[in-house]
């Protein structure tokens, strides 16, 4: 049968090889890979921690632990005083936390067949109080200072099939069981120069509450390659240009300025600066940050600001940085090994 | 124990193909070896991809912690770019008359961007890989499809065809299983999912270059395989003498209506991921199970791509192929219909997984009976083309009616478009009326 291919039995021997080759080669790495998991999983924590703590007082900063070993990924908290120090590491895996003195906002990834994503609001011992699917990745989230109303930013994510691509969805909920939310911000009337924006592809991310007024919002909307710092009325679910070139706005305790981050590159090649826009005068200040940062600020006080930094030489790791808003002062390392600074004052 | 290609008739090169083809009945289904093969291929080429795409964004965004948006101008330049590869490259396989050797090539380039992933950093590289990946898959469909049209019976093109699209969504379906799989057992194993996405690609390139033998596309045989070659219709001199532009088959007759219907409807075809955002909305289910849709159209598909053929083969391929989209036409009006329920939905996915099965084997098929000799690779490209281009455009021009109007407002225009356009279809492309039993 095989006299009509020259070789047959050697070609069929190769692709035996070939085949039983990779497949051991991939088995391998994946046993190997599992045990380095289970390795990092039970091993010490590399920095100094103490488990099983419920929020601590005020003032507090609440993260995402980064650090190797036990609890790798969970959210945790360090005191102001001693941003360095041993931390308070839960039992709660998040990929973005936010707080207040009372109740932490956790975004977390369920593993699984099919993979889904929640968020999970928890009291000050952890404990979850409510929780509802949201339909992407954990990008950003917010919580009023009152702890009431809770923003959601997630990635929304595209499949082979679906040719819409990537977009966001953010959501704001209350606090509260059984109170109807936003719904998708996308669908509030987005209103540019005093004109209510028709188009479609508009995306909304980066929510941050303004300080002391329970209806006013920031946030980023998109469209057609645009970007708007927008202000956001939840009762009267409009959306309001107020300045161009702003994502992911973060405003200060006093509530008078807002801390962004600002492409200064292409769309493509996306580079973010920080930079601050003072509400009353529109000015803008670029600080002296180098790294692009890709994260929503949050600020320290009304000095200083917070942001988180992936470790690029390390997959998986990040350290949060200290900037103040001179433009001269230069950045330093805040908290090595978290993501997700949350600065709880109150 | 090679392959043995004795179930291909010797007629074929000697008549256009399809033009007088047989009813299915009248000659027994022999599955070639080498469309098993293929489907084998594609299968395992499907894992690879399916289960790295299926867990990118979470890599980009949770693990390089990047943004992800700058990946949908990304997605819409490569879709473009593979449209116009596929073209090339179909044209390639015609002019070198080797569609196996622009196939490896596709699927080569695809493995070795599987290969830069285990080194991939930042934004930059995955998106060079991502575009590669995309680019070899652009190259490799149409040389494929046109192995599998030289190695099917002509009387049971389409089901060949349905044979090969099933094994090629098992793999679409497995690939994100066995990628969730991993990263459940080890939460942070991009680089396992990586190494074994790689894995199968190697495994798809061996089979591709040492199973399936080098056929030519009019219907030559490959050297390796000659010995049973029947008489050809062209000599490689005239073959030479064939290549052209793919826009030139638009004045072959058949070609021709079939890429403006393909076109038209192709228009009106709007992206599934609207048809889920529908189905959400309407059901408020929860979100978490979003991703069950995918999987459920995916499952459909698989599930009818033999029997659709087989029922192409019987009653022609022309109305399967409009009966397909009556059946988006129903799931259009099945979402926009102010019910709902699990019903409902379940209704939806069958009737999205059923025009898939129905149209996405069934127009190669078509295409591959309505393309003159020496141009069958390009002429498969162009009608793949088409369908991608316009679909492109349809989900595009969507978005605008959807915000305009409302979802099911817009699904319902979209649907009573639809309609007109399937209506023009019957009437432009000949054949559209079932065959009985005698022509």
């Amino acid at each position: 049968m095989s006299a009509t291919f020259t070789g047959g039995r050697l070609r069929w021997g190769i692709l035996l090889a070939v085949t039983a080759v990779v497949l051991a080669a991939a088995g391998i790495y994946a046993v190997g890979a599992y045990q380095r998991f289970e390795e990092s999983r039970t091993a010490a924590p590399s920095v100094g921690v103490t488990a099983g703590q419920p929020l601590p007082d005020v003032p507090f900063v609440l993260f995402r632990n980064t650090a190797g070993g036990q609890g790798y990924g969970n959210a945790a908290t360090v005191p102001l005083s001693a941003p360095g120090g041993t931390r308070a590491v839960s039992e709660q895996p998040c990929d973005r936390v936010y707080g207040t003195g009372s109740t932490v906002i956790c975004l977390k990834t369920n593993r699984g067949l099919v993979t889904a994503f929640e968020a999970a609001v928890l009291n000050r011992d952890w404990q979850q109080q409510r929780a509802w699917p949201v339909p992407g990745i954990p990008s950003r989230t917010r919580i009023s200072a009152d702890g009431s109303m809770i923003a959601t930013t997630v990635f929304v994510t595209g499949h082979s099939y679906a040719t819409a691509g990537f977009s966001t969805a953010t959501e704001i909920n209350f606090t509260a069981a059984g109170s109807e939310g936003s719904g998708n911000l996308e669908d509030f009337a987005l209103i540019i120069n005093g004109e209510r924006l028709q188009a479609t592809d508009r995306n909304i991310w980066g929510v941050t509450f303004a300080p002391g007024q329970s209806d006013v919002f920031y946030a980023t909307a998109a469209s057609a390659g645009r970007i708007w710092l927008v202000r956001g009325s939840l009762s009267a679910k409009t959306l309001t240009a107020v300045h161009d070139n702003v994502e992911c706005p973060s405003i200060s305790p006093d509530g008078t300025r807002i801390a962004y981050k600002k492409n200064d590159a292409g769309p493509l090649t996306a580079h973010w600066k920080v930079a601050l826009l003072d509400l009353a005068t529109g000015q803008e200040t670029v600080l002296a940050e180098k790294r692009s940062v890709d994260d929503q600020i949050e600020w320290l006080d009304n000095q200083n600001v917070l942001y988180g930094l992936a470790d690029q030489n390390v997959p998986g790791d990040s350290n949060i940085w200290k900037l103040a808003t001179d433009p001269a002062s230069q950045p330093s390392l805040f908290i090595p090994h978290a993501w997700s600074p949350s600065v709880v004052r109150e | 124990m090679y392959i043995s290609l004795s179930d291909r008739s010797g007629g074929k090169g000697e008549k256009p193909r399809g033009a007088t083809t047989a009813l299915s009945s009248e000659v027994p289904f022999r599955l070639s070896p080498v469309i098993l093969w293929l489907g084998l291929v594609s299968m395992v080429t499907d894992v690879s991809s399916e289960s790295v795409t299926a867990i990118l964004p979470l890599y980009v965004t949770g693990f390089l912690g990047l943004s992800t948006i700058a990946f949908g101008f990304i997605d819409g330049i490569n879709q473009g770019a593979s449209a116009i590869v596929r073209i090339a490259a179909g044209w390639a396989a015609d002019r070198s008359g080797h569609p196996k050797r622009i196939a490896l090539a596709g699927y080569g380039l695809s493995m070795l961007a599987r290969i830069g992933f285990l080194f991939a950093g930042g934004f930059w590289a995955v998106a060079a890989i991502v575009t590669g990946d995309r680019i070899g898959k652009g190259i490799r469909t149409a040389p494929r499809d046109a192995l599998i049209t030289v190695s099917a019976q002509p009387e049971h093109l389409a089901r060949s065809f349905g044979v090969h699209r099933m094994l090629d969504n098992i793999g679409a379906a497995a690939g994100p299983m066995i990628a969730f799989l991993v990263l459940l057992m080890i939460p942070n194993g991009f680089s396992t999912v990586f190494v074994v996405s790689l894995a199968f690609a190697v495994i798809g390139v061996a089979v591709l270059g040492l199973v399936v033998p080098d056929m030519r596309a009019d219907g030559l045989r490959g050297i390796e395989a000659n010995s049973g070659a029947g008489q050809t219709a062209g000599s490689p001199k005239q073959r030479r003498r064939l290549f052209a532009f793919s826009w030139s088959h638009l004045r072959e007759p058949g070609l021709g209506k079939l890429l403006i219907s393909a076109g038209l409807l192709g228009l009106l075809t709007i992206g599934d991921g609207f048809i889920y955002l529908v189905l959400q909305d309407r059901d408020s289910f929860a979100v978490q199970w979003f991703p069950l849709l995918f999987v459920g159209t995916n499952i459909v598909f698989l599930a009818f791509a033999i029997p659709l053929g087989r029922l192409a083969d019987r009653v022609g391929r022309v109305p399967v192929f409009v009966g397909g989209h009556i059946a988006l036409l129903a799931c259009y009006f099945l979402a926009a219909a102010p019910f709902g329920g699990l019903w409902s939905t379940v209704g939806c996915l069958i009737l999205l997984g059923g025009f898939y099965a129905a149209t996405d084997g069934v127009l190669a098929a078509l295409a591959s009976q309505l393309t003159p000799q020496g141009k069958l690779a390009t002429g498969i490209a162009s009608a793949q083309t088409v369908v991608a281009l316009s679909r492109m455009t349809a989900s595009a021009g969507f978005g605008v009616l959807w915000y305009a109007v409302g979802a099911p407002t817009a699904m319902v225009a979209a649907g009573a478009l639809l309609a007109c356009a399937v209506v023009a279809v019957v009437f432009i492309l000949p054949g559209a009326r079932p065959k009985l039993a005698n022509e």
